[in-house]
Protein backbone atom coordinates (compact mmCIF):
# COMPACT_ATOMS: atom_id res chain seq x y z
CA UNK A 1 0.00 0.00 0.00
CA UNK A 2 1.65 3.16 -1.26
CA UNK A 3 -0.24 5.33 1.20
CA UNK A 4 1.04 3.67 3.71
CA UNK A 5 4.30 3.44 2.44
CA UNK A 6 5.65 6.97 1.01
CA UNK A 7 3.03 9.96 1.83
CA UNK A 8 1.73 9.31 5.33
CA UNK A 9 5.26 7.92 6.70
CA UNK A 10 6.71 11.27 5.28
CA UNK A 11 3.89 13.53 6.36
CA UNK A 12 4.15 12.02 10.27
CA UNK A 13 7.95 12.38 10.31
CA UNK A 14 7.19 16.07 10.11
CA UNK A 15 4.67 15.79 12.58
CA UNK A 16 7.12 14.29 15.17
CA UNK A 17 9.91 17.04 14.27
CA UNK A 18 7.19 19.42 14.42
CA UNK A 19 6.57 18.20 17.92
CA UNK A 20 10.31 17.74 19.02
CA UNK A 21 12.26 20.94 17.09
CA UNK A 22 10.87 23.64 19.56
CA UNK A 23 12.05 21.31 22.32
CA UNK A 24 15.46 20.98 20.70
CA UNK A 25 15.74 24.35 20.29
CA UNK A 26 14.75 25.41 23.89
CA UNK A 27 17.45 22.95 25.24
CA UNK A 28 20.28 24.49 22.77
CA UNK A 29 19.69 27.34 23.28
CA UNK A 30 19.64 27.40 27.66
CA UNK A 31 23.69 26.39 26.49
CA UNK A 32 23.97 29.68 24.75
CA UNK A 33 26.21 32.44 26.23
CA UNK A 34 24.42 35.77 24.35
CA UNK A 35 21.67 36.70 25.96
CA UNK A 36 20.30 36.96 21.67
CA UNK A 37 18.45 33.92 20.41
CA UNK A 38 19.56 34.32 17.08
CA UNK A 39 23.36 34.99 17.90
CA UNK A 40 25.26 31.74 18.91
CA UNK A 41 27.59 33.22 21.39
CA UNK A 42 29.64 29.82 22.57
CA UNK A 43 28.60 27.14 24.96
CA UNK A 44 28.37 28.36 28.76
CA UNK A 45 26.27 27.41 31.70
CA UNK A 46 25.83 30.99 33.17
CA UNK A 47 21.89 30.44 32.79
CA UNK A 48 21.85 27.69 35.22
CA UNK A 49 24.06 29.56 37.26
CA UNK A 50 21.39 32.35 37.20
CA UNK A 51 18.18 30.24 37.65
CA UNK A 52 20.00 28.70 41.00
CA UNK A 53 20.90 32.24 42.08
CA UNK A 54 17.29 33.92 42.02
CA UNK A 55 15.93 33.60 45.11
CA UNK A 56 12.05 34.56 43.06
CA UNK A 57 11.92 31.59 40.88
CA UNK A 58 13.60 29.15 44.23
CA UNK A 59 10.92 29.91 46.12
CA UNK A 60 8.04 29.75 43.37
CA UNK A 61 9.68 26.35 42.07
CA UNK A 62 9.26 25.21 46.29
CA UNK A 63 5.57 26.40 46.63
CA UNK A 64 4.83 24.64 43.15
CA UNK A 65 6.17 21.42 44.33
CA UNK A 66 3.99 21.59 47.42
CA UNK A 67 1.13 22.23 45.98
CA UNK A 68 1.53 19.34 43.38
CA UNK A 69 2.44 16.96 45.90
CA UNK A 70 -0.27 17.50 48.01
CA UNK A 71 -2.82 18.29 45.19
CA UNK A 72 -1.51 15.27 43.60
CA UNK A 73 -2.38 12.91 46.01
CA UNK A 74 -6.04 14.30 47.27
CA UNK A 75 -6.61 13.80 43.14
CA UNK A 76 -5.28 10.21 43.11
CA UNK A 77 -7.85 9.21 46.19
CA UNK A 78 -10.82 10.72 44.66
CA UNK A 79 -9.55 10.04 40.69
CA UNK A 80 -9.84 6.03 42.34
CA UNK A 81 -12.64 5.87 44.03
CA UNK A 82 -14.33 7.99 41.21
CA UNK A 83 -13.16 4.92 38.51
CA UNK A 84 -13.81 2.58 40.92
CA UNK A 85 -17.85 3.95 40.79
CA UNK A 86 -17.70 3.84 37.18
CA UNK A 87 -16.41 0.90 36.05
CA UNK A 88 -17.82 -1.37 39.20
CA UNK A 89 -20.53 -0.11 41.14
CA UNK A 90 -22.88 0.44 38.84
CA UNK A 91 -25.63 0.08 41.21
CA UNK A 92 -24.38 3.67 42.37
CA UNK A 93 -27.28 6.03 41.93
CA UNK A 94 -25.61 9.65 41.21
CA UNK A 95 -23.31 7.59 38.50
CA UNK A 96 -24.96 10.01 35.87
CA UNK A 97 -24.03 12.77 37.78
CA UNK A 98 -20.91 11.26 38.34
CA UNK A 99 -19.94 10.42 35.06
CA UNK A 100 -20.64 13.54 33.73
CA UNK A 101 -18.78 15.85 36.48
CA UNK A 102 -15.63 14.04 35.98
CA UNK A 103 -15.30 14.18 32.26
CA UNK A 104 -16.13 17.62 32.11
CA UNK A 105 -12.90 18.96 33.69
CA UNK A 106 -10.71 17.61 31.34
CA UNK A 107 -12.14 20.13 28.13
CA UNK A 108 -13.63 22.86 30.13
CA UNK A 109 -11.96 25.94 29.74
CA UNK A 110 -9.07 27.19 32.18
CA UNK A 111 -10.25 30.40 32.62
CA UNK A 112 -14.07 29.41 33.20
CA UNK A 113 -12.85 27.11 36.18
CA UNK A 114 -10.22 29.51 37.60
CA UNK A 115 -13.69 32.09 37.51
CA UNK A 116 -15.83 29.79 38.97
CA UNK A 117 -13.12 28.72 41.45
CA UNK A 118 -12.47 31.48 42.70
CA UNK A 119 -15.82 32.93 43.40
CA UNK A 120 -16.80 29.77 44.94
CA UNK A 121 -14.03 30.44 47.63
CA UNK A 122 -15.08 34.37 47.90
CA UNK A 123 -18.78 33.08 48.41
CA UNK A 124 -17.66 30.22 50.75
CA UNK A 125 -14.99 32.81 52.76
CA UNK A 126 -18.84 34.51 53.28
CA UNK A 127 -20.65 31.89 54.34
CA UNK A 128 -18.53 29.61 56.85
CA UNK A 129 -15.02 31.21 57.02
CA UNK A 130 -13.39 28.44 55.20
CA UNK A 131 -11.02 28.82 53.15
CA UNK A 132 -10.37 32.06 54.82
CA UNK A 133 -8.31 34.24 52.58
CA UNK A 134 -6.79 32.71 49.07
CA UNK A 135 -2.91 30.58 48.55
CA UNK A 136 -2.03 27.43 49.31
CA UNK A 137 -5.23 25.57 50.27
CA UNK A 138 -7.42 27.19 47.50
CA UNK A 139 -4.89 26.37 44.69
CA UNK A 140 -4.40 22.63 45.72
CA UNK A 141 -8.18 22.45 45.96
CA UNK A 142 -8.52 23.76 42.53
CA UNK A 143 -6.14 21.66 41.43
CA UNK A 144 -7.17 18.47 42.85
CA UNK A 145 -10.49 19.03 41.35
CA UNK A 146 -9.02 19.03 37.53
CA UNK A 147 -6.05 16.25 38.45
CA UNK A 148 -9.04 13.87 39.76
CA UNK A 149 -10.23 14.03 36.34
CA UNK A 150 -7.50 12.67 34.89
CA UNK A 151 -6.50 9.68 37.73
CA UNK A 152 -10.49 8.95 36.84
CA UNK A 153 -10.24 8.55 32.84
CA UNK A 154 -6.91 6.58 33.43
CA UNK A 155 -7.53 4.52 36.21
CA UNK A 156 -11.07 4.05 34.76
CA UNK A 157 -9.12 2.48 31.39
CA UNK A 158 -6.93 0.13 33.23
CA UNK A 159 -9.54 -1.28 35.26
CA UNK A 160 -11.67 -2.09 31.88
CA UNK A 161 -8.59 -3.70 30.50
CA UNK A 162 -7.97 -5.86 34.02
CA UNK A 163 -8.50 -9.36 34.41
CA UNK A 164 -11.34 -10.08 36.45
CA UNK A 165 -10.92 -13.38 37.43
CA UNK A 166 -8.38 -12.75 40.17
CA UNK A 167 -10.90 -10.70 41.97
CA UNK A 168 -13.91 -13.03 41.66
CA UNK A 169 -11.06 -16.18 42.82
CA UNK A 170 -9.83 -13.80 45.92
CA UNK A 171 -14.02 -13.67 46.65
CA UNK A 172 -14.76 -17.28 46.50
CA UNK A 173 -11.88 -18.11 48.45
CA UNK A 174 -13.81 -15.52 51.23
CA UNK A 175 -11.82 -12.45 51.10
CA UNK A 176 -13.90 -9.15 51.86
CA UNK A 177 -14.50 -6.56 49.54
CA UNK A 178 -12.08 -4.31 51.14
CA UNK A 179 -9.50 -7.10 51.22
CA UNK A 180 -9.64 -8.07 47.59
CA UNK A 181 -9.37 -4.47 46.53
CA UNK A 182 -6.51 -4.02 48.92
CA UNK A 183 -4.73 -7.48 48.03
CA UNK A 184 -5.61 -7.81 44.00
CA UNK A 185 -7.60 -4.76 42.71
CA UNK A 186 -4.46 -1.63 43.98
CA UNK A 187 -1.20 -4.09 43.40
CA UNK A 188 -3.25 -4.86 39.65
CA UNK A 189 -3.18 -1.39 39.10
CA UNK A 190 -0.49 -0.12 40.65
CA UNK A 191 1.73 1.13 37.39
CA UNK A 192 -1.62 3.54 36.42
CA UNK A 193 -1.98 4.53 39.57
CA UNK A 194 2.03 5.66 39.82
CA UNK A 195 1.24 7.30 36.23
CA UNK A 196 -1.89 8.87 37.12
CA UNK A 197 -0.25 10.40 40.43
CA UNK A 198 2.69 11.49 38.33
CA UNK A 199 0.18 13.80 35.40
CA UNK A 200 -1.79 14.84 38.07
CA UNK A 201 1.58 16.21 39.68
CA UNK A 202 2.83 17.70 36.16
CA UNK A 203 -0.22 19.14 35.57
CA UNK A 204 -0.82 21.09 38.76
CA UNK A 205 3.14 22.14 38.41
CA UNK A 206 2.37 23.48 35.61
CA UNK A 207 -0.80 25.11 35.76
CA UNK A 208 -1.11 29.13 35.34
CA UNK A 209 -4.29 29.93 34.56
CA UNK A 210 -6.35 28.29 37.41
CA UNK A 211 -3.67 28.73 39.80
CA UNK A 212 -3.81 32.76 39.24
CA UNK A 213 -7.04 33.26 39.40
CA UNK A 214 -7.83 31.28 42.87
CA UNK A 215 -3.96 32.02 44.43
CA UNK A 216 -4.06 34.79 46.86
CA UNK A 217 -0.85 37.30 47.71
CA UNK A 218 2.52 35.86 48.47
CA UNK A 219 1.50 32.89 47.22
CA UNK A 220 3.06 33.19 43.68
CA UNK A 221 3.51 29.35 41.65
CA UNK A 222 6.29 28.92 39.51
CA UNK A 223 4.35 29.27 36.21
CA UNK A 224 3.36 32.48 37.61
CA UNK A 225 6.79 34.28 38.14
CA UNK A 226 7.64 32.47 34.69
CA UNK A 227 4.74 33.95 32.83
CA UNK A 228 5.66 37.24 33.82
CA UNK A 229 8.79 37.06 33.75
CA UNK A 230 7.96 35.89 29.54
CA UNK A 231 5.27 38.13 28.95
CA UNK A 232 8.66 40.83 28.89
CA UNK A 233 10.44 39.21 26.63
CA UNK A 234 13.00 35.76 26.02
CA UNK A 235 14.65 35.22 28.74
CA UNK A 236 17.69 32.54 28.24
CA UNK A 237 17.33 31.18 32.46
CA UNK A 238 13.77 30.16 31.39
CA UNK A 239 15.54 28.45 29.06
CA UNK A 240 17.34 26.66 31.53
CA UNK A 241 14.65 25.67 33.80
CA UNK A 242 12.68 24.34 30.89
CA UNK A 243 15.69 22.51 30.13
CA UNK A 244 15.91 20.71 33.65
CA UNK A 245 11.94 19.83 33.08
CA UNK A 246 12.50 18.35 29.88
CA UNK A 247 15.60 16.30 31.31
CA UNK A 248 13.54 15.38 34.53
CA UNK A 249 10.66 14.31 32.28
CA UNK A 250 12.34 12.62 29.47
CA UNK A 251 14.66 10.67 32.15
CA UNK A 252 10.96 9.38 33.20
CA UNK A 253 9.96 8.52 29.83
CA UNK A 254 12.61 6.46 28.98
CA UNK A 255 12.05 4.40 32.26
CA UNK A 256 8.72 4.06 31.36
CA UNK A 257 9.31 2.78 27.73
CA UNK A 258 11.74 0.26 29.25
CA UNK A 259 9.20 -0.71 32.07
CA UNK A 260 6.41 -1.45 29.13
CA UNK A 261 8.94 -3.38 27.01
CA UNK A 262 9.91 -5.29 30.25
CA UNK A 263 6.09 -6.01 31.19
CA UNK A 264 5.42 -7.09 27.39
CA UNK A 265 8.55 -9.31 27.41
CA UNK A 266 7.27 -11.40 30.46
CA UNK A 267 3.98 -11.45 29.24
CA UNK A 268 4.63 -13.06 26.18
CA UNK A 269 7.31 -15.20 27.83
CA UNK B 1 -34.92 0.23 60.89
CA UNK B 2 -35.27 1.66 57.61
CA UNK B 3 -33.62 4.65 58.82
CA UNK B 4 -31.05 2.47 59.96
CA UNK B 5 -30.37 0.39 56.46
CA UNK B 6 -30.09 3.24 54.36
CA UNK B 7 -27.69 4.97 56.57
CA UNK B 8 -25.66 1.45 56.22
CA UNK B 9 -26.10 1.69 52.47
CA UNK B 10 -24.78 5.13 52.04
CA UNK B 11 -21.52 3.80 54.47
CA UNK B 12 -21.15 1.24 52.19
CA UNK B 13 -21.39 3.72 49.41
CA UNK B 14 -18.89 6.88 50.63
CA UNK B 15 -16.80 5.57 47.99
CA UNK B 16 -19.06 6.72 45.29
CA UNK B 17 -20.27 9.58 47.12
CA UNK B 18 -16.95 11.29 48.49
CA UNK B 19 -15.94 11.71 44.62
CA UNK B 20 -19.30 12.93 43.98
CA UNK B 21 -19.96 15.54 45.99
CA UNK B 22 -16.00 16.76 45.79
CA UNK B 23 -17.36 17.75 42.14
CA UNK B 24 -20.80 18.65 43.09
CA UNK B 25 -18.76 21.76 45.46
CA UNK B 26 -15.81 22.18 43.68
CA UNK B 27 -17.18 22.03 39.75
CA UNK B 28 -21.22 22.08 39.64
CA UNK B 29 -21.69 24.85 42.37
CA UNK B 30 -19.12 27.30 41.18
CA UNK B 31 -21.00 27.65 38.31
CA UNK B 32 -24.44 28.47 39.91
CA UNK B 33 -22.06 31.24 42.09
CA UNK B 34 -20.38 32.73 38.67
CA UNK B 35 -24.38 32.88 37.00
CA UNK B 36 -25.40 34.41 40.39
CA UNK B 37 -22.53 36.89 40.18
CA UNK B 38 -23.27 37.63 36.46
CA UNK B 39 -26.38 39.26 37.14
CA UNK B 40 -25.29 41.00 40.43
CA UNK B 41 -24.01 44.77 40.23
CA UNK B 42 -20.47 45.99 39.87
CA UNK B 43 -19.17 48.05 42.79
CA UNK B 44 -15.98 49.16 44.46
CA UNK B 45 -15.51 47.03 47.46
CA UNK B 46 -14.18 43.19 48.43
CA UNK B 47 -16.22 41.40 46.86
CA UNK B 48 -16.82 43.68 44.35
CA UNK B 49 -20.08 43.12 43.67
CA UNK B 50 -23.48 43.98 45.32
CA UNK B 51 -25.16 41.26 46.73
CA UNK B 52 -28.18 39.67 44.79
CA UNK B 53 -30.13 39.08 47.70
CA UNK B 54 -31.23 41.51 50.01
CA UNK B 55 -33.36 41.59 53.80
CA UNK B 56 -35.01 44.56 53.47
CA UNK B 57 -37.46 45.22 56.27
CA UNK B 58 -37.56 41.74 57.18
CA UNK B 59 -38.52 41.17 53.21
CA UNK B 60 -36.25 39.21 50.66
CA UNK B 61 -35.28 41.47 48.56
CA UNK B 62 -33.55 40.05 44.69
CA UNK B 63 -32.02 42.27 42.73
CA UNK B 64 -31.51 40.68 39.26
CA UNK B 65 -29.67 42.95 36.98
CA UNK B 66 -29.40 41.91 33.31
CA UNK B 67 -27.28 44.80 32.94
CA UNK B 68 -24.10 43.04 32.25
CA UNK B 69 -25.39 40.76 29.21
CA UNK B 70 -27.38 43.48 27.56
CA UNK B 71 -23.86 45.30 28.06
CA UNK B 72 -22.36 42.27 26.27
CA UNK B 73 -24.44 42.31 23.77
CA UNK B 74 -24.15 46.03 22.92
CA UNK B 75 -20.21 46.48 22.93
CA UNK B 76 -19.52 44.93 19.36
CA UNK B 77 -16.16 44.21 20.59
CA UNK B 78 -17.61 41.18 22.72
CA UNK B 79 -19.62 39.61 19.98
CA UNK B 80 -16.90 39.58 17.73
CA UNK B 81 -14.17 38.18 20.21
CA UNK B 82 -16.95 35.30 20.69
CA UNK B 83 -16.89 34.70 17.23
CA UNK B 84 -13.08 35.21 16.78
CA UNK B 85 -12.26 32.78 18.93
CA UNK B 86 -14.32 30.31 17.55
CA UNK B 87 -12.84 30.65 14.37
CA UNK B 88 -9.45 30.11 15.62
CA UNK B 89 -10.52 27.14 17.53
CA UNK B 90 -12.14 25.94 14.33
CA UNK B 91 -8.64 26.47 12.32
CA UNK B 92 -6.36 25.38 14.77
CA UNK B 93 -8.53 22.11 14.84
CA UNK B 94 -8.27 21.38 11.39
CA UNK B 95 -4.55 22.11 11.39
CA UNK B 96 -4.13 19.58 14.23
CA UNK B 97 -5.78 16.90 12.37
CA UNK B 98 -4.05 17.21 9.09
CA UNK B 99 -0.79 16.79 11.25
CA UNK B 100 -1.77 14.34 13.60
CA UNK B 101 -4.08 12.27 11.29
CA UNK B 102 -1.05 10.99 9.80
CA UNK B 103 0.97 10.54 12.95
CA UNK B 104 -1.55 8.55 13.95
CA UNK B 105 -1.61 6.26 11.41
CA UNK B 106 1.82 5.59 11.47
CA UNK B 107 1.52 4.67 14.89
CA UNK B 108 -1.39 2.58 14.21
CA UNK B 109 0.24 0.45 11.30
CA UNK B 110 4.06 0.11 13.03
CA UNK B 111 4.83 -2.85 14.41
CA UNK B 112 5.97 -3.59 18.50
CA UNK B 113 7.94 -1.72 20.30
CA UNK B 114 8.16 0.98 17.55
CA UNK B 115 4.63 1.30 18.11
CA UNK B 116 4.69 1.98 22.21
CA UNK B 117 8.08 4.23 21.01
CA UNK B 118 6.37 6.45 18.40
CA UNK B 119 3.22 6.46 21.31
CA UNK B 120 5.39 7.73 23.73
CA UNK B 121 6.87 10.24 21.73
CA UNK B 122 3.42 11.93 20.78
CA UNK B 123 2.60 11.67 24.90
CA UNK B 124 6.05 12.65 26.10
CA UNK B 125 5.76 16.49 25.34
CA UNK B 126 2.70 16.66 26.85
CA UNK B 127 4.24 15.81 30.36
CA UNK B 128 6.46 18.86 29.82
CA UNK B 129 5.09 22.27 30.89
CA UNK B 130 2.76 23.84 28.43
CA UNK B 131 3.33 26.99 29.29
CA UNK B 132 7.59 26.50 28.34
CA UNK B 133 6.23 24.48 25.23
CA UNK B 134 4.56 27.61 23.79
CA UNK B 135 7.55 30.06 25.10
CA UNK B 136 9.79 28.09 23.15
CA UNK B 137 7.79 29.49 19.68
CA UNK B 138 8.59 33.43 20.66
CA UNK B 139 12.23 32.69 20.09
CA UNK B 140 11.48 30.76 16.55
CA UNK B 141 8.25 32.94 15.57
CA UNK B 142 10.10 36.51 16.12
CA UNK B 143 10.74 38.67 13.15
CA UNK B 144 14.30 38.45 14.31
CA UNK B 145 14.08 34.66 15.27
CA UNK B 146 15.09 31.02 14.52
CA UNK B 147 12.40 30.85 11.45
CA UNK B 148 13.54 33.78 9.70
CA UNK B 149 17.10 33.58 10.08
CA UNK B 150 16.53 29.98 8.65
CA UNK B 151 14.75 30.92 5.58
CA UNK B 152 16.60 34.32 5.21
CA UNK B 153 20.26 32.02 4.91
CA UNK B 154 18.60 29.65 2.56
CA UNK B 155 17.83 32.60 0.49
CA UNK B 156 13.74 31.56 0.46
CA UNK B 157 12.90 35.20 1.77
CA UNK B 158 14.63 38.42 1.52
CA UNK B 159 12.26 40.35 4.25
CA UNK B 160 11.14 38.74 7.33
CA UNK B 161 7.84 37.47 8.09
CA UNK B 162 6.02 39.01 10.39
CA UNK B 163 4.55 35.48 12.12
CA UNK B 164 4.85 36.37 15.94
CA UNK B 165 1.87 38.55 17.24
CA UNK B 166 -0.72 37.13 14.43
CA UNK B 167 -3.16 34.46 14.04
CA UNK B 168 -0.71 32.29 12.49
CA UNK B 169 1.50 31.84 15.59
CA UNK B 170 -1.84 31.42 17.54
CA UNK B 171 -2.96 28.24 14.93
CA UNK B 172 0.53 27.29 15.50
CA UNK B 173 0.57 27.26 18.99
CA UNK B 174 -2.63 25.35 19.65
CA UNK B 175 -2.22 23.14 17.10
CA UNK B 176 1.46 22.63 18.98
CA UNK B 177 0.47 21.99 22.11
CA UNK B 178 -2.53 20.05 21.28
CA UNK B 179 -1.80 17.78 19.15
CA UNK B 180 -1.52 14.96 21.53
CA UNK B 181 -4.89 14.98 22.26
CA UNK B 182 -5.73 14.64 18.53
CA UNK B 183 -3.43 12.43 17.70
CA UNK B 184 -4.56 9.44 20.98
CA UNK B 185 -8.42 9.40 19.81
CA UNK B 186 -7.72 8.81 16.38
CA UNK B 187 -4.65 5.98 16.86
CA UNK B 188 -7.48 4.25 19.30
CA UNK B 189 -9.64 4.49 15.86
CA UNK B 190 -6.98 3.21 13.71
CA UNK B 191 -5.70 0.54 15.88
CA UNK B 192 -9.37 -0.73 16.30
CA UNK B 193 -9.54 -1.00 12.12
CA UNK B 194 -10.24 -4.26 10.39
CA UNK B 195 -7.58 -5.23 8.31
CA UNK B 196 -9.29 -7.29 6.05
CA UNK B 197 -11.91 -4.95 5.12
CA UNK B 198 -8.84 -2.64 2.85
CA UNK B 199 -7.42 -6.40 1.53
CA UNK B 200 -10.82 -6.57 -0.08
CA UNK B 201 -11.04 -3.01 -1.29
CA UNK B 202 -7.89 -3.28 -2.86
CA UNK B 203 -8.76 -6.74 -3.97
CA UNK B 204 -11.56 -4.81 -5.76
CA UNK B 205 -9.40 -2.92 -7.38
CA UNK B 206 -9.59 0.49 -5.33
CA UNK B 207 -6.11 2.06 -5.35
CA UNK B 208 -4.72 3.18 -1.78
CA UNK B 209 -6.25 6.91 -1.61
CA UNK B 210 -9.49 5.53 -2.78
CA UNK B 211 -9.32 2.22 -0.38
CA UNK B 212 -8.36 5.19 2.09
CA UNK B 213 -10.93 7.59 1.61
CA UNK B 214 -13.94 4.96 1.20
CA UNK B 215 -12.66 2.89 3.77
CA UNK B 216 -10.38 3.78 6.31
CA UNK B 217 -11.21 7.50 6.94
CA UNK B 218 -15.27 6.93 7.34
CA UNK B 219 -14.85 4.02 9.57
CA UNK B 220 -12.60 6.58 11.61
CA UNK B 221 -14.62 9.44 11.61
CA UNK B 222 -15.37 8.69 15.86
CA UNK B 223 -12.03 9.06 16.27
CA UNK B 224 -11.85 12.10 14.36
CA UNK B 225 -15.18 13.72 16.34
CA UNK B 226 -12.96 13.08 19.85
CA UNK B 227 -10.04 14.11 18.80
CA UNK B 228 -10.90 17.33 17.21
CA UNK B 229 -13.60 18.36 20.14
CA UNK B 230 -10.50 17.37 22.58
CA UNK B 231 -8.66 20.55 20.29
CA UNK B 232 -11.84 22.48 19.51
CA UNK B 233 -13.62 23.22 23.22
CA UNK B 234 -10.49 23.81 25.42
CA UNK B 235 -8.80 26.08 22.23
CA UNK B 236 -12.34 28.09 22.48
CA UNK B 237 -11.35 29.54 25.89
CA UNK B 238 -7.28 29.45 25.21
CA UNK B 239 -5.41 32.60 27.22
CA UNK B 240 -1.66 31.58 26.99
CA UNK B 241 -1.27 31.03 23.56
CA UNK B 242 -3.00 34.17 22.28
CA UNK B 243 -1.42 36.41 24.93
CA UNK B 244 2.04 35.20 24.26
CA UNK B 245 2.07 34.40 20.88
CA UNK B 246 -1.04 36.58 19.47
CA UNK B 247 -0.99 40.27 18.68
CA UNK B 248 -2.98 42.72 20.67
CA UNK B 249 -5.91 42.48 18.01
CA UNK B 250 -5.88 39.04 18.64
CA UNK B 251 -9.24 38.86 20.22
CA UNK B 252 -9.87 35.77 21.77
CA UNK B 253 -12.68 35.48 24.43
CA UNK B 254 -10.33 33.78 27.07
CA UNK B 255 -8.43 36.68 27.18
CA UNK B 256 -11.27 39.22 27.06
CA UNK B 257 -12.51 37.25 30.42
CA UNK B 258 -9.12 37.48 31.79
CA UNK B 259 -8.72 41.04 31.22
CA UNK B 260 -12.00 42.42 32.97
CA UNK B 261 -10.99 39.89 35.81
CA UNK B 262 -7.44 41.11 36.42
CA UNK B 263 -7.17 44.63 34.77
CA UNK B 264 -11.09 46.28 34.96
CA UNK B 265 -11.53 44.25 38.16
CA UNK B 266 -15.20 43.92 36.92
CA UNK B 267 -16.06 40.63 38.60
CA UNK B 268 -19.86 40.60 37.24
CA UNK B 269 -18.90 40.96 33.60
CA UNK B 270 -16.07 38.50 33.46
CA UNK B 271 -19.25 36.60 34.82
CA UNK B 272 -21.27 37.39 32.55
CA UNK B 273 -18.87 36.51 29.76
CA UNK B 274 -18.25 33.11 31.50
CA UNK B 275 -21.74 32.02 31.14
CA UNK B 276 -22.23 32.80 27.77
CA UNK B 277 -19.09 30.85 27.08
CA UNK B 278 -20.47 27.92 28.26
CA UNK B 279 -23.14 28.36 26.02
CA UNK B 280 -21.02 28.44 23.14
CA UNK B 281 -18.83 25.14 24.37
CA UNK B 282 -21.87 23.37 25.99
CA UNK B 283 -23.20 21.75 22.91
CA UNK B 284 -19.59 20.08 21.54
CA UNK B 285 -19.24 19.06 25.19
CA UNK B 286 -22.48 17.47 24.87
CA UNK B 287 -21.80 15.53 21.80
CA UNK B 288 -17.95 14.78 23.03
CA UNK B 289 -19.97 13.27 26.34
CA UNK B 290 -22.20 11.18 23.95
CA UNK B 291 -19.43 9.73 22.01
CA UNK B 292 -17.50 8.86 25.85
CA UNK B 293 -20.56 6.87 26.49
CA UNK B 294 -20.53 4.97 23.54
CA UNK B 295 -17.00 3.92 23.34
CA UNK B 296 -17.35 3.06 27.03
CA UNK B 297 -20.46 1.00 26.52
CA UNK B 298 -18.74 -0.73 23.40
CA UNK B 299 -15.80 -1.70 25.48
CA UNK B 300 -17.40 -2.83 28.82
Amino acid sequence: MRLSRYVFPVMASLGFGFLYAPILILVIYSFNESKLVTVWGGFSTRWYVELFQDPQILDAAKLSLQIAASSATIALVLGVAAAMTLVRFRWFRGRTWLAGMVAAPLVMPEVITGLSLLLLFVALDNWIGWPSGRGVTTIVLAHATFGMAFVAVIVQARLRDMDRTLEEAAMDLGARPTTVFLTVTLPTIAPALVASWLLAFTLSLDDLVIASFVSGPGSSTLPMVVFSKVRLGISPDINALATLMILIVGLGGVFGFWQMRRSTHRRSA
Amino acid sequence: MRLVAKLKSLQRDWVSWVPTLWLGVFFLIPFLVVLKISLSQATIAMPPYLPLFDWVESALEIRLDFGNYLFLIDDPLYGAAYLESVRIAFVSTVITLLIGYPMAYMIATAREPRRTLLLLLVILPFWTSFLLRVYAWIAILKTNGLLNGLLMSLGLISEPLVILQTDLAVYIGIAYTYLPFMVLPLYASLSKLDRTLLEASEDLGATPWISFVTVTLPLTIPGVIAGSLLVFVPAIGEFVIPALLGGNDTLMIGKVLWNEFFANRDWPIASAVAIIMLFVIVGPLMWLNRINSKTEEATS
